[in-house]
């Protein structure tokens, strides 16, 4: 087993662990935007997806790596702005705030 | 690779950490989502160093790059909040479908004879990412109603699912046996693809929510296992990050619905015979309907209001007749609240956002434990295309498929109004006791129709 991999699978276990402590208490209103926000984060094949594409030579890896920028960078883009408009309709009311208009009138 | 790239991947992977932190509590989570995004631009722009563009890479990844972002924006933006849980699918799905692809160009690069440390995660990538992209298609069909929502089985079912898997893992083995590559991928991506398809097809519309978690964890592990085979620090820390918290997250979305993760997967079973012993339950019995006009005369004179949100309303976008009816009746006086059920709506969390998009002010929002109390003090309780969660039999009938889920007391409201599509059974499948109750009535139509026409009926009165 070479170092590189030996060092890799401790980056590989140490994750897995992070992964569950970092998310250990979730109220159920957020677990939609948080699969949501998860979902955007393994869009980081992105970095994989341009490092083929980069290099394409012959016809196969151009349509590989073509296609997989197209569909990482969706994962990205979409995954991010998708999870921002979820929360965006929190935005604010998180805070008790006074009475609205329509309350105070009455 | 450099020292540079290597601390800036390090930055990235603690942008990651710290945004999946903050994603989880209510005060960060819009940032949260933004710190992640900029661990994202971080890891990208360490890439650009390693890239050695030929002509054609550096055209095709701007190519890539515009029609994904383009697709990514445009569909993020576009799309109703009612469409939400299939864009998470969806998006999903392609990312799972480029770690796939991402292992079998790797792949290809080592030629004829690769090493086991190459080979093994390149395979476990093709297999995980298309089981996840042809998942992810199903239930994006299935909760954009391109097909049925509906579990869809016939017998055997779960042998010929068994045989698929066992097939793909023979395949893996042999694969990684005779250590030889061309083109023996490609069977192997089919029967993932195959495996997909059918380990979603069983799965019925409103457990869409937690198998799209499932496949969002397995992504993860997808992309982890494109970083071993492209030695790539930043896509296994991101990957396997997502395929844990990924998992846990599953885990908590089915605790909420009361079930155990194998139930929601494999609990097809049966469930068209539990299906039609309900339907002929149901007949015989009878229920008390109602006009508009009677039940907007009841609700203007309550004291207090109880709306219970469901399914129904996600599926009719009857969030904003909603909004209208409670301002209607808070103008005469009379104190409204919602009741959000944990799993109300088509994904946990996903009534909340409906209702903030329709500008329900937050203090309104009630969560089960916050609310549960209040209705034997409540005057109506408005149960809008919810069934399931507000079903007694989960707390009195063992034996039930839901005996054990925590509901909403809706059943101690003083009267209980019960808006309905049909005596249809909800998603579980069984008759609810509570449509036929001595103080509930019926009021059958689209919710957003029936809440209009309420609204009318309260103004009036």
């Amino acid at each position: 087993m070479t170092n590189e991999l030996l060092n890799e699978l401790t980056f590989f276990v140490l994750a897995i662990f992070v992964g569950f402590e970092v998310i250990s208490k979730v109220p159920t209103i957020l677990h939609t935007p948080l699969m949501s926000g998860t979902n955007a984060i393994h869009g980081i094949i992105l970095v994989g997806a341009i490092l083929i594409a980069a290099g394409a030579d012959s016809p196969v890896t151009i349509i590989l790596g073509l296609v997989a920028v197209t569909l990482a960078t969706t994962n990205v883009v979409g995954g991010f702005v998708v999870t921002d408009r979820m929360l965006e309709m929190f935005k604010g009311r998180q805070p008790p705030k006074a009475p609205t208009p329509a309350e105070a009138k009455k | 690779m450099t020292v540079a790239i290597t601390l800036a991947y390090l930055l990235a992977a603690v942008l990651f950490i710290l945004g999946l932190k903050q994603l989880s509590s209510p005060k960060g989570a819009r940032n949260g989502n933004f710190t992640a995004a900029a661990g994202m631009v971080v890891a990208l722009g360490a890439t650009v160093p390693l890239l050695h563009f030929t002509s054609a890479g550096l055209i095709i990844t701007g190519i890539g790059i515009a029609i994904g972002g383009l697709v990514g924006t445009v569909g993020a933006r576009m799309v109703r909040m009612t469409a939400i849980p299939q864009m998470v699918a969806l998006f999903n799905g392609v990312g799972g479908g480029a770690a796939a692809l991402v292992a079998v160009a790797e792949l290809l690069k080592f030629g004829v004879h690769p090493q086991f440390a190459v080979l093994f995660p390149s395979v476990f990538s093709i297999v995980i990412g298309s089981i996840s992209f042809a998942g992810s298609a199903v239930a994006f069909a299935k909760l954009q109603e391109l097909m049925t929502g509906t579990p869809i089985t016939y017998p055997g079912q779960q042998i010929v699912n068994g045989v698929l898997a066992a097939a793909i893992v023979g395949l893996a083995i042999a694969i990684l046996a005779l250590a030889s590559v061309p083109l023996t991928f490609l069977p192997l991506m089919v029967l993932a693809l195959i495996l997909g398809v059918a380990f979603v097809l069983p799965i019925g519309g409103a457990d869409m929510p937690v198998v799209i978690s499932v496949l969002n964890a397995c992504t993860g592990l997808a992309v982890a296992a494109s970083g071993f085979t492209l030695n790539n620090f930043a896509l296994i820390v991101a990957g396997t990050l997502v395929g844990a918290s990924g998992s846990l997250l599953t885990k908590l979305m089915s605790d909420a619905m009361g079930r155990s993760l194998g139930n929601v997967l494999f609990g097809a079973f049966g469930q068209a015979h539990t299906a039609a012993t309900a339907a002929a339950g149901a007949q015989g019995r009878s229920v008390r309907s109602a006009s508009a006009e009677d039940l907007g005369t009841l609700l203007a004179y309550s004291q207090r209001v109880i709306i219970v949100p469901g399914y129904g309303l996600a599926v009719a976008q009857a969030q904003h007749a909603a909004r209208e009816l409670a301002d209607v009746l808070e103008k005469r006086g009379v104190d409204v609240e919602y009741a959000i059920h944990p799993v109300a709506g088509r994904m946990p969390g996903h009534m909340n956002v409906l209702l903030a998009e329709a500008n329900v002010p937050y203090e309104q929002l009630k969560e089960m434990d916050q609310v549960n109390d209040d209705f034997k003090n409540a005057d109506v309780a408005l149960i809008v295309g919810a069934n399931d969660v507000v079903n007694p039999a989960a707390r009195n009938t063992p034996g039930s498929p839901i005996y054990g889920m925590p509901i909403l007391n809706a059943d101690q409201a003083k009267n209980i109004i019960f808006m309905k599509r049909s005596m249809r059974p909800g998603f579980a499948g069984i008759d609810n006791d509570l449509m036929f109750g001595p103080n509930t009535v019926m009021f059958f139509g689209d919710a957003k129709d029936s809440l209009t026409k309420l609204v009318s009926a309260v103004k009036a009165a």
